[in-house]
């Protein structure tokens, strides 16, 4: 039972990446996009080629899965920038599928649909991080959640995550405000899909085996899923609905019904949740997180000061 | 001299041709105002020159220099500022954040040695940055009365507010020539005499400010240059009196009489 615990706390971690990847491109940015699982691929066959054909070290996969991840991110981008809400997704959706698609069919490179096995076990200063003992990974799983929230955070705190939002709020005023709104919107596929790519690769190290069909449509919508139930463009309510929903798709078996349930059961719980968030929460549980600036910026007793000298 | 002006201006949507062969100009430090009937081309000359439409022909130029096509991203950076003509703001962001908005491109210019990179580098530098920001983003909303509400949501302001947001706005890009797109429309008397006295104050800064505007009295009563269209074409311009009398705008806004 704690075993199973600590794999869907895992699984959470890996889907709090990908979550906290997508809030960029959708939460912050306003962009739809359903191609979550193609750069999750990305990743983790980067990682499975690499360590295995190669001889690479697993940590070494990590951030050119994510740069890779990224490239395939840019090549989305540029070209679907013109579209807009549904036609984007669409167009994101069928990007996803192509990722798929062509490691199904590239045989030689990916082996088909046989997929990859014998992912060596990651080592860090000559210790094994056994993932079939859970604690390891989990701890390496969750260390990245929570370097990514901060680095994602601090970034999204700057001029540029102001700029991203505004373009979610209204393309063509940021645009007339002087946002270069082209390079922002790939600017957020990049960043977006890195993150996910990194994920891509600790999946690979973790089931030591990588297979195309994990990474189908399912897997872009259950992402898209945490975004929106946790709350758009607000990094920790995003890793919260990573979690709402792996519990929700797990509980038959953390329950121990798994005998009297059927596994289909879940997408109903799944979809009567999003169903209740829709009507009663759309903004998501948490919401769009508000920075107080008076605060960050921390001048409002010396601009008080200044006034007062003045008088 | 002229700050702005266009030659032989013409936008043709297919058949339609919604400005045609527009020449006109805008002083340094005026007001001046567009007007003309619905469906005139006035919205149309604007989003030709502020970059976001692009001309069938003719050329726009600003300050000597002919910006005609270029993005509205990059007029904007050379000193154009606008507002639209149905309120376009960040609505769910706070009035505070909206004006910041109007500093991004003030605050830096490249992303891969601009400050996206500093935020992720040097948080002290970041934050000193982002004071840079905010400082400046309050003194327009002090010029524009709207400091207290600083931290409210943008739709959450009243109407009038809002309009005079999306003029803060723009004023934070630090123009030297400012559009408004009906910026009274929708509003009561009362707003409307406190949206006259701001945009004078806005000129008294040094801005030139270029309007279109249904509301007459307001155009006549601040406007010190006017141009009219009517079907694309410029038909008049003058000052105020001369407007008034010209038997051509009377005919466009009132018909012929038999």
């Amino acid at each position: 039972m704690i075993n199973f615990l600590l794999l869907i706390l895992i699984y959470t971690g890996l889907y709090a990446l990908l979550a906290l990847g997508q809030n960029i491109i959708t939460g912050f940015t306003g962009l739809l996009s359903l191609c979550a699982a193609g750069f999750f691929a990305i990743g983790s066959y980067t990682t499975a080629i690499l360590t295995v054909n190669y001889g690479w070290s697993f940590w070494f996969t990590i951030p050119l899965a994510g740069v890779l991840a990224a490239l395939a991110g840019a090549l989305i981008g540029l070209p679907t920038l013109r579209l807009k809400g549904d036609y984007l997704a669409i167009a994101t959706l069928g990007f996803g599928e192509i990722i798929r698609n062509v490691i199904l069919n590239w045989d030689s490179l990916t082996r088909g649909p046989m997929g990859i096995n014998g992912i060596p076990m990651p080592t860090i200063f000559g210790m094994v991080i056994n993932p079939y003992r859970k604690w390891g990974y989990l701890t390496l799983v969750w260390i990245f959640v929570i370097v990514f929230y901060f680095l994602l955070k601090r970034l999204t705190r700057s001029r540029m995550g102001r700029a991203l939002e505004a373009i979610k709020e209204d393309e063509i005023a940021a645009y007339s405000m002087g946002i270069n709104t082209t390079k922002y919107k790939v600017w957020a596929f990049m960043v977006g899909a890195f993150v996910a790519g990194c994920a891509g690769s600790l999946q690979a190290g973790f089931t030591l085996s990588v297979t195309p069909n994990t990474y189908t449509f399912m897997v872009s919508v259950m992402v898209l899923c945490m975004v929106v139930l946790g709350g758009m463009g607000n990094h920790l309510a995003v890793i919260l609905g990573a979690l709402i929903i792996q519990l929700a798709a797990e509980f038959p078996r953390l329950l121990g019904l798994s005998s009297t349930v059927p596994p289909q059961f879940k997408q109903i719980v799944f979809g009567l949740i999003l169903v209740i968030m829709m009507i009663y929460r759309p903004q998501g549980i948490v919401g769009r997180k508000k920075v107080n600036y008076d605060k960050f910026v921390g001048n409002e007793t010396r601009r008080v000061a200044k006034k007062s000298e003045v008088n | 001299m002229s700050l702005l002006y266009t030659k032989q201006l013409t936008r043709a949507y297919g058949g339609v041709i919604a400005v045609s062969d527009v020449d006109f100009s805008v002083e340094k430090n005026s007001i001046s105002g567009l007007i003309g009937p619905n469906g005139a081309g006035k919205t149309t000359l604007f989003n030709n020159v502020t970059g976001m439409d692009i001309p069938t022909s003719g050329s726009v130029h600003f300050n000597d220099k002919d910006i005609t096509g270029v993005p509205a991203f990059k007029i904007s950076r050379l000193g154009i500022a606008r507002t639209f003509q149905n309120i376009r703001l960040f609505k769910e962001m706070s009035v505070l954040e909206n004006v910041m908005i109007g500093r991004h491109f003030k605050s830096g210019r490249s992303m891969i040695s601009g400050r996206t990179v500093n935020a992720l580098t040097s948080y002290m530098k970041m934050k000193s940055e982002e004071k840079d920001v905010y400082d400046k983003a309050r003194e327009w909303l002090d010029f524009f009365g709207l400091d207290e509400a600083r931290n409210e949501a943008a739709k959450n302001l009243p109407y009038g507010n809002q309009r005079e947001l999306e003029i803060a706005r723009a004023m934070a890009t630090e123009p030297e020539l400012l559009f408004l797109d009906e910026p009274a429309a929708g509003m009561n008397p009362q707003e409307t005499d406190h949206l006259m006295s701001t945009i004078r104050r806005i000129r008294d800064l040094g801005v030139t400010v270029l309007l279109i505007e249904h509301d007459m009295k307001l155009v006549m009563n601040i406007c010190e240059h006017i141009t009219v269209l009517n079907y694309g074409k410029k038909i008049a311009e003058g000052n105020p009196s001369e407007i008034q009398k010209n038997p051509l705008v009377i005919e466009a806004y009132l018909g012929k009489e038999d």
